[in-house]
């Protein structure tokens, strides 16, 4: 049987941190209540967990490091068709930077026990860093492809994927166990069905803390984080902003005449 | 000279003997860093037949150049590469390490950083030494730019895209010490790179297009993407994309501007149906003139512009491309007549 671990991360809903912008005054962000969602990649990385269970025998884990509301997303993946979730909560945990998430979640995956696959979105939308599935990878001393866009060969310990690259992509060949991160080219992510969300109700989602997970407290969180934000600041604005006035048509031939003028037309 | 400080370090990357723009320029980005901190600059350069490459790399500002020529080394492997950089890293301590936000510096970076146990910011858009000597990276985020730090491990890692730095100027007359490596032979790889294959030729390239229209979610739906890319197709320009665009599946990802897509330079900017997310806007700063068409006055793209359109893009662009279809025929009847 293929063990399957799928990392998720619960992020602020993307339709309304668009609206989100730093205070010019306090130079730190306005602090509202923004719903979570899955990280709409990791959507993808559990899309791939389930074509792989229908095709085989599979036991799908979701991790999810994240606030206790973060609980929401993983019973979400449990109605799509996981077969275990685990939160990864504990206030130690607040403001890890990729290092310290990737670790924190190595951790998670060992203690799960023997694993397979791991995959992950490519990236979250909220950080932009891409960087959590191949530092997973390196600490459980698993080989990674990033990227994934297809999964041409999936028999046996020994698989063939696409991946994006320059103008293309690469093929590739991985021994199993490894980490895989995938593009939304990979598939389409199914949706939650009725019966999924009631099945889901009765599953039990795993918690763990720090303390269960034996991890040293200045390895997680803020203090086990190389990085950090040490400023926030707005773009200062150089241009001058002329919106054109008039009818329709004015503005067409206004539009036409700086094309014009810069040589385009 | 002497040394007052850790080196700073460049993997650079090339493709067939030819050397990426982005290392050149990430070169000279580390010169100017290795400047201000008193220090050399290091390139790793792995690949094969790398003689030529190598020289750039000095001319750009390079001090030394590791020089790992193999066949081992092609196709790109990233078990392979990422052993022999971290070795290099850790036999010369470096103070900071960049990487160009390829596809193949984005999947190595992290591998580096996780092994070396530092920290890694991701796409910035700028780099500074503050007065403590640390490096500041920027990287935009929520409508302005946040600075990351990494003050305790080293190195201090960052990735960038390609046009973030200009090119630096070739000194042909500079001169580096070039130290070629050992590749190690039978190295087993549990991810192997069987092929790299190029799919398509792009049209106008984003990178190098003097004029580039940009479509957002605005487009409302492929009938819109379809008047966007006319204007773009009337206007000789590159044509560009903002993330919602893309998840919508009007366009792939490698259309994508921004800072996890790419940086462009255009002489003219003309952003339609998007709102103005920084995210995006990084990626088009440099250009000279920008405009944006877009329905909502309080769009924020509005204020980030040299013109700006307050009308929705799918009346105002046809008007638009009608209207340079007539210049266009008029221009030519006028020839015919002289």
């Amino acid at each position: 049987m293929l063990n399957i671990v799928v990392c998720v991360k619960a992020v602020p809903d993307s339709s309304m941190t668009a609206k989100l912008k730093i205070d010019p005054i306090t130079k730190s962000l306005p602090r509202l209540d923004i719903p979570l969602v899955i990280n709409p990649l990791d959507s993808h990385a559990l899309e791939a967990a389930l074509q792989l269970k229908k095709k085989y025998s599979a036991h799908i884990t979701i991790l999810c490091m994240g606030p206790p509301p973060a609980g929401n997303i993983v019973r979400e993946c449990l109605a799509l068709g996981a077969d275990k979730g685990i939160l990864l909560t504990d206030p130690a945990f607040a403001g890890a930077d990729a290092f310290a998430t990737a670790y924190t979640l190595a951790k998670a995956i060992e203690k799960n026990g023997p694993v397979d696959v791991v995959f992950c979105g490519m990236a979250s939308s909220d950080g932009a860093t891409e960087w959590v599935g191949p530092e997973i990878a390196t600490f459980l001393n698993m080989p990674v492809v990033t990227m994934v866009r297809e999964i041409v060969e999936d028999q046996g310990d020994e698989w063939i994927v696409k991946a994006d690259y320059d103008h293309g992509h690469r093929k590739v060949k991985l021994k199993l166990p490894a980490v895989i991160t995938v593009t939304r080219n990979l598939n389409q992510p199914r949706t939650l069905s009725f019966s999924g969300i009631l099945k889901a109700r009765s599953k039990e989602i795993t918690v763990w803390d720090r303390e269960k997970l034996d991890i040293l407290a200045e390895r997680v969180g803020l203090k086990g984080s190389p990085t950090y934000v040490t400023e926030m600041a707005n773009l200062e604005n150089r241009r001058k902003v002329e919106i054109l006035e008039g009818s329709l048509q004015e503005k067409v031939e206004r539009l036409v005449q700086i094309l014009s003028d810069a040589g385009v037309v | 000279m002497e040394e007052k400080s850790a080196p700073v370090f460049v993997v650079a990357e090339q493709g067939e003997g030819e050397i990426r723009s982005v290392s050149l320029q990430l070169v000279g980005k580390a010169r100017q860093l290795a400047d201000d901190l008193g220090s050399k600059v290091g390139v790793v350069l792995l690949g094969q037949n790398l003689t030529k490459v190598a020289q750039e790399l000095v001319e750009a500002g390079a001090d030394l150049v590791f020089k790992g020529d193999s066949d081992l080394l092609v196709p790109y492997q990233a078990e392979l590469y990422s052993e022999m950089i971290v070795n290099i890293m850790v036999e010369h301590c470096p103070d900071i390490l960049l990487i160009g936000s390829t596809f193949m510096g984005r999947e190595l970076a992290p591998l580096i950083a996780a092994k070396l146990e530092t920290g890694l910011a991701a796409h910035c858009i700028d780099l500074v030494i503050n007065n403590e000597g640390i490096l500041e990276q920027k990287i935009p985020a929520y409508g302005g730019k946040i600075t990351i730090v990494c003050p305790e491990k080293r190195p201090q890692m960052a990735t960038v895209a390609n046009g973030v730095f200009p090119n630096p100027v070739l000194d042909i007359a500079r001169s580096g010490e070039i130290i070629p490596i050992d590749v190690p032979k039978e190295f087993p790889l549990r991810v192997q790179t069987l092929e790299i294959v190029k799919e398509k030729s792009e049209g106008i390239s984003l990178e190098t297009a003097s004029v580039i229209v940009a479509g957002g979610a605005g487009a409302g739906d492929h009938d819109g993407w379809h008047q966007i890319a006319e204007l773009a197709d009337l206007l000789n320009a590159g044509f560009g994309s903002t993330r919602p665009a893309v998840d919508a599946g009007w366009t792939e990802l490698e259309t994508m501007i921004g800072q996890s897509g790419k940086m462009v330079n255009p002489e003219i900017y003309i952003g339609v149906g998007l709102s103005g997310e920084l995210q995006h806007m990084v990626g088009v700063v440099a250009a000279k003139i920008m405009i944006a068409i877009n329905n909502d006055a309080k769009a924020p793209v509005f204020e980030q512009v040299d013109y700006g359109v307050v009308e929705d893009c799918r009346v105002f662009v046809p008007a638009l491309v009608n209207k340079l279809k007539n210049n266009k025929a008029e221009a030519r009847r006028a020839a015919h007549v002289n």
